[in-house]
């Protein structure tokens, strides 16, 4: 992991240093070049520094990443924490939906709901900035349930401590308790799955914008660079192994980030994936 | 007595609901089919649009329209495909067929490497194997499908010309899409199938069959894998989802007629009944797929029977 994040310290370096290139500026004339001393990975087949779209489309996908996490913790801790709270019935459907949702296969799903015309919900403007957010809830939408079998898991284990029964004897509202007594026990575990869960969304967004659906030129991100590169397999081979190698690295380095941070806040973790798996 | 019932009345409900939200979500796509039907037609006039609608019964509201596409539905009309200009039926039949031989290959050769992985990995925990083969696991889970399939593109048919990029003229066509599904399964279901090993693996009964001096081959075949079975199988069957969104990129990216790459041109191409019907065969395999899964698994672990 030291490593990762010390490549990722270079990297900025780079960009610090390197010859100031637009990742969006097009020089035909420029086209397909090698690398050179100018371009450090070449320019792809309309003569845009193929380095300086890495690092932008670095920088897009992670906070694509983050940002959609995030939705996805609020709405998975929202959820699991009311169904935690108030069992019976709404437990019960609130955790039919959960269950629903993870049947659902996934990608061909997301590709339905990110090819929406964000203009056919009446948003009007259908700019960069317009999908970009359709397509965090989109994938948030889906994302949900882990987080919120963990809130269900960690209100239910602490709704009968002495506690929260104090509280609640003392008049406390449902929400406070919530916030001050439930999710403090719950926010380690919340914070794994979600640091877990950025990997998996990398991966998903740059699958749909290597389809097409995801990010939209020019943007550059690491899927759509992939998608260009697709084309141009048997003239530029190399502009395929870029991007990719991007996101394998990335994802990789999230994940080891999610395994620390389990190790960390949860001890006996290692010792239980010693003897029995995980 | 009651439980079955009420698993089969939720599974409809869900799949009432999900065809709802697919009818919903086509509607909101860019371009109406009519407007596009009429594009490459300059004498088409705004009457022949509005004639044309009525005929499909686009004039109708949204709801009336999902009404009359479950009726279809269950009468066994899937309507016609604009892209393919064949009936719906016709166009996804060999489609399924071409993907469901894909992910049966697939399957098969995932398994073949990963049940020897994951039980050498559950061996030893800890030991060099194990080690080695969670770095293998674990650089697997991060790598997208979609790039590997790209790599194996760049590697086996640009680089060394060995196989085709893509179609299937012949039996050689096959292999990198197999590969490039099988390989991400086989990270996955190494890690599942060490686990579920090394539940059983100390297990009493397996203790005793050691201890009595029974051979380690038998130990294996007879004691611990019908013990490590049922959750593998769960898992597979859990995991019919992300192996078709596995099928769409790699049929896409190997340029394959199957479902995935069906369903994907019919929703980029405003195909309307095709990408519903795609659409719900896949959800309605899916879903059926999880339901047997809960089903079997009392009757595939033998402390259950």
């Amino acid at each position: 992991m030291k490593t990762l994040i010390g490549l990722l310290v270079c990297l900025g370096v780079v960009v610090v240093l390197m010859p100031g290139h637009d990742p969006n500026a097009v020089s035909l004339l420029n086209a397909m070049q090698p690398p050179s001393a100018q371009h450090w990975l070449g320019t792809d087949s309309l003569g845009r520094d193929v380095l300086a779209r890495l690092i932008e489309g670095g920088k897009i996908s992670l906070l694509f990443a983050a940002i959609t996490v995030v939705f996805a913790g609020i709405l998975g801790t929202i959820i699991g924490l009311i169904a935690g709270l108030c069992g019976g019935g709404v437990d019960r459907l609130l955790m039919r939906l959960c269950d629903a949702v993870i049947a659902l296969p996934l990608l061909p799903f997301l590709i339905v709901l990110s090819a929406i015309d964000p203009a056919a919900l009446g948003l009007g403007d259908t700019g960069g900035q317009t999908r970009l957010m359709m397509l965090t809830l989109v994938i948030a939408a889906f994302a949900w349930p882990g987080v919120a079998r963990l809130c269900r898991a960690g209100a239910q284990s602490t709704r009968k401590t002495d506690y929260v029964m104090a509280a609640r004897a003392l008049g406390v509202s449902p929400l406070r308790i919530a916030l001050r007594h439930i999710l403090p026990v719950v926010a380690a575990p919340v914070i794994v799955a979600l640091t877990l869960a950025t990997g998996q969304v990398i991966l998903l967004e740059s699958t749909l914008s290597f389809l097409g659906l995801g990010l939209q030129p020019p943007t550059a991100s690491w899927g759509t660079m992939l998608n260009n590169a697709q084309n141009t397999i048997w003239s530029q081979p190399l502009l395929a192994v870029w991007p990719g190698l991007a996101i394998a690295a990335t994802v990789m380095g999230v994940n080891l980030l999610g395994d620390r941070l389990r190790d960390r806040m949860d001890p006996y973790y290692a010792l239980k994936v010693a003897g029995s798996g995980s | 007595m009651i439980r079955p019932f009420l698993t089969v009345l939720e599974t409809v409900f869900l799949l009432i609901a999900v065809s709802i939200l697919i009818f919903i979500s086509m509607g909101l796509m860019p371009g109406d089919p009519v407007d596009m039907m009429l594009a490459g037609n300059p004498n088409a006039t705004p009457e022949d649009a509005a004639r044309l609608k009525a005929i499909h019964g686009l004039d109708q509201p949204l709801f009336g329209r999902y009404l009359a596409w479950v009726g279809n539905l269950l009468t066994g009309d899937l309507g016609y495909s604009r892209l393919y200009s064949l009936p719906v039926f016709d166009v996804l039949l060999p489609a399924l067929l071409q993907t469901l031989i894909l992910l049966g290959a697939a399957l098969c050769v995932a398994l073949v490497i990963a049940l020897p992985l994951g039980t050498w990995a559950a061996h030893r925990p800890g030991g060099e194997g194990d080690v080695t083969i969670r770095a293998f696991v674990f650089t697997g889970q991060s790598i997208p499908p979609f790039w590997l399939a790209l790599m194996l593109i760049l590697i086996f048919a640009v680089s060394l010309q060995w196989l085709p990029a893509g179609g299937l003229e012949d039996w050689t066509g096959w292999i990198l899409p197999v590969i490039a599904l099988a390989l991400p399964m086989v990270a996955a279901y190494t890690r599942h199938i060490r686990s579920a090993i090394l539940e059983v693996k100390n297990a009493q009964h397996v203790l005793t069959a050691r201890a009595k001096g029974v051979r380690p081959a038998f130990v294996f075949f007879r004691h611990i894998l019908p013990g490590a079975m049922p959750p593998i199988v769960t898992i597979i069957a859990l995991d019919l989802g992300t192996l078709m969104g596995g099928a769409i990129v790699t049929e896409t990216v190997f340029n394959l007629r199957g479902t995935g790459r069906m369903i994907y041109d019919a929703i980029i191409g405003n195909d309307f009944n095709l990408a519903l019907s795609g659409l719900m065969l896949v959800t309605i395999c899916v879903i059926l797929a999880n339901r047997v899964a809960d089903m079997l698994y009392p009757l595939l672990d033998p402390r259950l029977r």
